[in-house]
């Protein structure tokens, strides 16, 4: 931790017009596109042409590698596969593509859930590239999202690093006794591991809330 | 938040028992006066209660029996935002304390739920983190930090809110000795009274002239930590050792 190499790895660091933008502008431009994208008809290809020209312009004037947000694009995956499942499944009026007998409808579906998923999770990861984590629990509260759901996003923001490195010495003390997750057999250790992070990250959020008491808290949140 | 002086020791534990809602009990009548402005060891094996003790201290825990009295006040619901005032906790782990997204946020935490504000809550924090040497880091991330930046941090949020007796808990598990020594120049430069919970028995001779043993629940020995250091038929009934060629009085010997 003390050597710089931070756990955010979403984040790009750089110097640009966006990462200097407000943050709270930043977030509620993004929930706005993103409703944009996913209310326009899936037939109007040459809309979803513009809204990713936009981001293709933001990603360069942020001077962010487009290689950089394409490798993160993976959290997107499981939607591929259901994308491409599409077309096999969907019953009505089919075609025949390559050899392949496919479904019209879920051509249409699949082309829709890819496109709109895609550029929702491109602004996304663009916002995530440009706006360090702890500027988003000021920027919800900026934009009127209630206390305690702020609370929340600070809490998960600061210890997201505790709880994945605790997880990670967890790891390395089993794998120094040898342990090595291959076979079916082990995910009863990896479960256990599971339970025992999650006894320690619940006994942390008590000292958590004890020290807090000390230092005057009653509860109620500030700002 | 001012720090208005009143009669009586800074601390003052009574006939205090304490067992856990689940049954074990913990502590069995400690009796421990504090003067202001002294600095005193709370040594003792481990589960012998010495952080149930210090959680008593600011009414975090509620006495089972006996009564915990600070700067002539009864620790209980009628008194408890004064006390947690005066009475500054600083936990083990400096993760359990810092929890805000930088630094800042988080020194102001204390003196904000007091009611300071704007300029005044910035000058608090600036005060604070000056102390403890670690105004450069005002805007970072505490856990950017290395560990003995974040157990300094820890120390500017309890300080921020001027407590007038300081309990350190462990205060310096896991550092290096370069961590430890700027630990003891920062805590040598307070005004406070201060408890000092800890097994690392150097540390607390070198920085308190007051020890007092806890052990299986009460308090088993107080004097001055040179001479509890120095009885070894106390030290090993009480499950306490020296660290291998340390001897006390050398370290006293060396300093003067």
């Amino acid at each position: 931790m003390a050597d710089g190499s931070h756990g955010h790895t979403l984040y790009f660091h750089t110097h640009s017009a966006v990462h200097r933008a407000a943050p709270h502008h930043k977030v509620a431009a993004l929930v706005g596109f993103v409703l944009v994208v996913v209310a326009t008809p899936r037939e109007w290809v040459a809309a979803f042409a513009a809204y990713l020209a936009v981001l293709v312009v933001v990603i360069a004037v942020a001077h962010v590698p487009f290689g950089y947000i394409a490798r993160r694009m993976v959290v997107e995956l499981p939607f591929v596969v259901f994308a491409v499942l599409m077309p096999f499944v969907a019953v009505g009026p089919r075609i025949e593509v390559a050899g392949l007998s496919l479904s019209q409808a879920g051509l249409w579906a699949a082309w829709g859930l890819l496109v709109k998923g895609t550029i929702s999770v491109i602004a996304s990861l663009t916002l995530a590239a440009t706006t360090e984590p702890h500027q988003l629990p000021g920027a919800l509260a900026r934009l009127r999202v209630p206390a305690q759901l702020v609370q929340i996003v600070t809490f998960m923001v600061r210890y997201l690093d505790v709880v994945s490195s605790e997880m990670r010495r967890m790891r390395i003390a089993r794998e120094s006794r040898g342990f090595q997750a291959r076979s079916l057999s082990s995910w009863w250790v990896q479960a256990r591991a599971v339970g025992a992070l999650f006894v320690r990250a619940y006994d942390r959020g008590e000292r958590v809330h004890l020290a807090m008491l000390a230092r005057g808290y009653e509860g109620e949140g500030r700002r | 938040m001012s720090t208005t002086t009143q009669p009586g020791p800074a601390l003052q534990v009574e006939g205090l028992a304490y067992a856990y809602p689940d049954g074990r009990q913990v502590l069995y009548g400690v009796d421990l006066t504090v003067a202001r402005g002294e600095r005193v060891a709370l040594l003792g094996p481990n589960g012998a209660g010495k952080t149930t003790l210090a959680l008593h201290l600011n009414g975090i825990l509620t006495a089972g029996a006996g009564t915990v009295t600070v700067a002539g006040m009864p620790v209980g619901k009628k008194h408890l935002r004064d006390i947690r005032r005066r009475v500054g906790i600083v936990f083990q782990d400096p993760d359990d304390q810092l929890f805000m997204a930088t630094v800042r946020d988080d020194v102001a935490f204390g003196p904000a739920n007091y009611g300071v504000r704007g300029e005044e809550l910035e000058r608090c924090v600036v005060e604070a983190l000056e102390l403890v040497g670690m105004l450069d880091a005002i805007d970072q991330a505490p856990h950017h930090l290395s560990l003995g930046q974040r157990r300094r941090v820890a120390l500017a949020t309890v300080l921020a809110m001027r407590p007038e007796v300081l309990v350190l808990d462990e205060p310096s598990t896991f550092l290096d000795p370069a961590a430890r020594r700027e630990l003891v120049e920062t805590l040598d430069g307070l005004d406070v009274t201060l408890l000092m919970v800890t097994h690392d028995l150097p540390y607390a001779l070198q920085l308190c002239e007051r020890a007092v043993i806890l052990s299986d629940g009460v308090i088993a020995a107080d004097g001055p930590t040179v001479d509890v250091l120095t009885d070894s038929a106390l030290m090993a009934r009480h499950r306490l050792e020296l660290p291998f060629g340390f001897d006390p009085r050398a370290a006293m010997a060396a300093r003067r």
